[in-house]
């Protein structure tokens, strides 16, 4: 039988979920063994080229290409996971959602003391960068998500109990007890 | 035919930043640049939060090494609670800190160095992409790997230990700790089952030192020309010029060695930094005001602390520290390479400092919080993993935050990551209309030298996966390619 496929984004998230994924330690060398690893921060392969068992995201949605990315993972991915508060909710990045961007953009960019009051008024805007959304969207207002995993983050043990599970094509039912939500 | 070649991961998930190459008609390259392509918005939407919610929250913006945040904005409410400015917190609250931070240093450090840049050393940077990542790493030098695991393992379980949790933790508290150091604890860092042991460690740490060295002297040539231009040098020392990740005053050197500034205390940081904002990046560009715009652009971590200090607090440490100096004759170490050499000196540095502390019997103290009269506004410095962040909060009388300034690390190497872009794209496009996917991963280097968090994704496990085109003046497309 063919090793079950997984592949893993990082969209608006601060990239800690996949780090607590890292907190499995020694068992990561099980895990390359276990499944393969398709597109994901793991390896070097950038678009899909076939059929994923298993999509885990972090992150919410806060710039088109998160969006685009997100419904890519979709069409792609037999489950699609939530990982994390980000995810989920749209977590901490969501804090922004009350405050028009631009009131953000002015802080940052214009209100910060090390910014020399004399210089040119200067927002960052460019074709190179991407534009922002008017909010953070937690991910299931934009696609289906089969599965949700809570935590700031979701503990390793967690993370590694439901990717076996998954990937072995077993349901994921994981008693509610065993949640954490900080 | 002027050109434009993008090096853009195209995706944000494997990374927030992406590379434009300009060039002439004569293939020469005219510009090169490294976006930043995300906007978190964090200055605005923490002001009403209260301030003692800001170290657990602040860290979010940052998953790689959020113990540097959650310790950077202790430090600042410190000093709004009236808890002196680094030298007033009681000795297990300061030392249960530091232990927390030089997990941090450690686990970080060793992260790096195995999983990201060892596939470039060991590999080469020319391999097959599909091998050269930390798997290729696993499958051909599995001890390594090992290690690599181990290590991270280790610091994120004093970080555990200190902070509660090992990502995001809530540890540090306005004016101290909230707990102490277990005997348990204690003794498990001390005496675990091989390897999980602080000697082991120091061991380990060692090799990986022996290892870069190793490299080098077969590798001179290419590490020590690979990335090299002047810069200025800034982190914080301690008070006698020893180094110090967890305070300090500020110290800034230039390309010769020369204090451009000395003994600076953390509250006064706006007398003497700057940002500036362009409008192709999110990333600003901080300056020292002494300098100017132009010329004020400064390096900040592993590079930058070995520069600035004077000497490492450490035995072990120290020798390396004295082999790496005598290499560029005391002067400061401009080759952006030499960062790995340096994070390597200073991953050793905190393997000892751990050991250290973990023997100290203050760290089992009770006393855990300073109480003072409370002031309205504070600045928090440290030395993260990747250089000195900055963390600046002022707040009213209903204890709401009204003002937040952060200045992260990566953000004070923007200028230089842009200068190592422009140094190796230079070499290695200059005349030529073909990319390989080797010339490309070279530009990688060049920015990974710096450890950049934009690139988590690559920081974590791989690389990041490129598309770089090269475009004529009309947008069309002459050649491709991506990985
Ligand atoms: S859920 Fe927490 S750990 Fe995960 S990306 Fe969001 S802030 Fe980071």
């Amino acid at each position: 039988m063919s090793k079950p496929i997984v592949a893993t984004a990082s969209l608006a998230g601060c990239f800690g979920c996949h780090m607590s994924l890292l907190d499995i330690d020694d068992r990561i060398l099980q895990l390359i063994d276990l499944v393969e690893f398709h597109k994901s921060p793991v390896d070097d392969i950038k678009k899909f080229t076939k059929m994923c068992d298993v999509g885990i995201i972090e992150g919410g949605c806060c710039n088109s290409e998160n969006v685009e990315n997100l419904r890519d993972f979709r069409k792609n991915c037999k489950i699609l996971v939530a990982l994390g508060e980000c995810a989920i909710m749209g977590g901490l990045p969501a804090m922004r959602n009350d405050i028009p961007v631009k009131e953000c953009l002015e802080e940052a960019y214009l209100g910060s003391p090390t910014i020399d009051p004399k210089d040119p008024k200067i927002i960052p805007n460019d074709d190179d960068i991407p534009m922002i959304l008017d909010r953070v969207y937690p991910l299931h207002e934009i696609v289906k998500i089969d599965y949700f995993l809570p935590g700031c983050p979701p503990r390793a043990d967690l993370i590694w109990e439901a990717l076996l599970t998954l990937a072995t094509g077993k349901e994921l039912n994981i008693p509610y007890e065993v949640f954490k939500f900080d | 035919m002027a050109k434009k070649i993008t090096i853009e991961p195209v995706t944000r998930v494997e990374g927030h930043g992406k590379v434009t190459i300009h060039m002439d008609d004569k293939h020469n390259v005219t510009q090169a640049r490294l976006h930043i392509v995300e906007f978190r918005g964090f200055e605005r939407f923490v002001q009403g939060r209260p301030y003692w919610e800001m170290p657990v929250l602040v860290q979010r913006l940052c998953g790689i090494c959020p113990v540097s945040h959650h310790l950077a904005a202790a430090k600042a409410v410190d000093v709004i609670v009236g808890a002196g400015t680094g030298e007033g917190l009681t000795p297990t609250g300061e030392k249960m800190r530091r232990l927390m931070h030089y997990g941090q240093i450690f686990q970080s450090h060793a992260l790096h160095f195995f999983h990201l840049v060892s596939p470039d050393l060991l590999l080469g940077a020319d391999a097959d992409p599909a091998i050269r990542n930390v798997i290729g790493v696993a499958l051909n030098f599995k001890d390594l790997a090992v290690q690599g695991v181990m290590m991270r393992k280790f610091g994120q379980e004093v970080i555990l230990a200190t902070a509660g949790k090992k990502i995001h933790g809530t540890g540090a508290i306005p004016g101290g700790i909230n707990k102490n150091l277990s005997a348990e604890e204690r003794d498990s860092f001390l005496k675990g089952a091989d390897p999980l042991n602080v000697d082991k460690m120091i061991a380990w740490a060692q090799g990986a030192v022996d290892l870069f060295k190793d490299y080098h002297s077969k590798n001179s040539e290419i590490i020590d020309n690979f990335s090299v231009f002047p810069s200025n040098h800034l982190s914080l020392v301690r008070k006698d010029g020893a180094m110090d990740l967890y305070h300090g005053v500020l110290r800034a050197v230039d390309a010769d060695g020369k204090k451009i500034l000395n003994d600076v205390d953390c509250q006064d940081y706006l007398k003497y930094i700057g940002e500036e904002v362009r409008s192709w990046s999110y990333m600003k560009f901080p300056y020292l005001k002494e300098l100017g715009k132009e010329k004020g652009w400064y390096t900040v971590g592993p590079l930058a602390r070995l520069n600035t200090a004077d000497f490492i607090p450490t035995p072990l440490a120290q020798k390396e520290f004295e082999i790496y100096k005598a290499y560029t004759k005391g002067k400061p170490n401009n080759m952006s390479m030499h960062m790995h050499w340096a994070r390597l000196i200073e991953l050793l540095h905190a393997g000892e400092m751990i050991k250290e502390l973990v023997n100290d019997p203050d760290i089992m103290g009770d006393n855990l919080v300073t109480k003072g009269t409370k002031g309205r506004e504070g600045v928090g410095l440290i030395e993260a993993p990747r250089g000195t962040l900055f963390h600046h909060y002022k707040i009213n009388d209903n204890d709401q935050v009204v003002m937040a300034n952060l200045i992260v690390s990566t953000t004070n190497n923007n200028e230089p990551m842009n200068k190592a872009v422009n140094f190796v794209a230079g070499k290695l496009f200059t005349g030529q209309s073909k990319i390989t996917e080797g010339m490309m991963n070279r530009v990688e280097m060049a920015i990974r030298a710096y450890d950049p968090c934009l690139s988590c994704a690559t920081h974590a496990i791989g690389k990041m996966p490129l598309e770089v085109s090269l475009v004529d003046t009309n947008e069309n497309i002459i050649d491709r390619m991506s990985r």
